[in-house]
């Protein structure tokens, strides 16, 4: 019998390796250390500009960055969902999950675009000042990631709905999970460090 | 992982939402600002990262260091976010 890594080496003792492939593992902590150097550049940065950004910060839709971190962490917690409910031999069950995933996502991406909007509408952009040139980098590079996770999370809901997932065949689809997750645990650092703490 | 324990998880990750909003909001007026207001922003949302990595990320029964990479980089995060509030107080 063939054994899966994420089996635990005894009986009731931790699984050796992470849900899904191991490669995405090592792919999440690139991206994680990517979005830290960038978390720290802003802080470090602000460091040096505090009245600019604390005036800045003001000026951002607090409510919408909100919404947007409900939409995203909704969004992952219907992935798990769906994973669990794939897990248990349920694909129509999860492929509803991942639908409900990918609608809060698309939520996320529109919530975002009419943020980018208003700022565009009102002549900033990335040379406007330091606060916004973090501001819009850091944003954009995450919104990037939404929508990769976005195509990442289609896919997993149509592979879903043809059966390719089950109790027998959790990797790919717990990969692609993983993935997702690390987008919104990101924002969850985001939302207050560029947003709330002045 | 239970459907009973990621909805818990859920529940919690919007409470701790309403707080961080709330902070950004109200926080001045009910006294949490400044110093304050950072650890508390950062102790949410280590608490609400730690949540997504062990029940969304299903990293709750697997080998420590996995677990300790993950909580390791948001700690470190956190610790970096801190130093260089500090540093902006003084």
């Amino acid at each position: 019998m063939e054994t899966h890594p994420n089996t635990p080496a005894h009986p009731g003792g931790p699984a050796v390796a992470p849900p899904g492939d191991l490669a995405i593992w090592f792919f999440i902590l690139a991206e994680l250390l990517a979005f830290g150097v960038f978390f720290a550049a802003y802080a470090f940065g602000r460091a040096h500009n505090v009245e600019l950004f604390n005036e800045m910060q003001l000026t951002l839709n607090r409510p919408a960055g909100a919404l947007n971190t409900v939409l995203l962490i909704t969004a992952s917690w219907c992935v798990a969902r769906g994973v669990e409910a794939v897990s248990r031999a349920r694909p129509a069950t999860g492929a509803r999950w991942l639908a409900g995933g990918i609608l809060c996502g698309g939520g996320f991406l529109i919530v975002k675009g009419f943020e980018y909007a208003a700022k565009f509408g009102a002549g900033i952009n990335l040379s406007t000042n330091t606060f916004y040139m973090f501001y819009l980098s850091l944003t954009f590079f995450h919104f990037m990631h939404v929508i990769l996770g976005m195509v990442i999370l289609i896919v997993l809901w149509w592979q879903t709905r043809q059966g390719t997932y089950g109790p027998a065949n959790m990797n790919g689809i717990e990969s692609g999970a993983a993935y997702w997750h690390m987008v919104d645990l990101v924002w969850i650092v985001l939302f207050p460090l560029v947003y709330v703490m002045r | 992982m239970n459907t009973r324990q990621l909805n818990f998880v859920w529940v919690v990750l919007m409470l701790a939402t309403l707080a961080t909003f709330g902070i950004g909001e109200v926080g001045e007026r009910l006294g949490i600002a400044g110093p304050l207001a950072m650890a508390a922003l950062l102790a949410i949302s280590f608490v609400k990262g730690r949540l997504v990595m062990l029940d969304f990320m299903g990293l709750r029964g697997v080998k420590f260091f996995w677990r300790g990479l993950l909580l390791g980089w948001l700690l470190l995060v956190s610790a970096l976010i801190a130093i260089a509030y500090w540093i902006a107080m003084r």
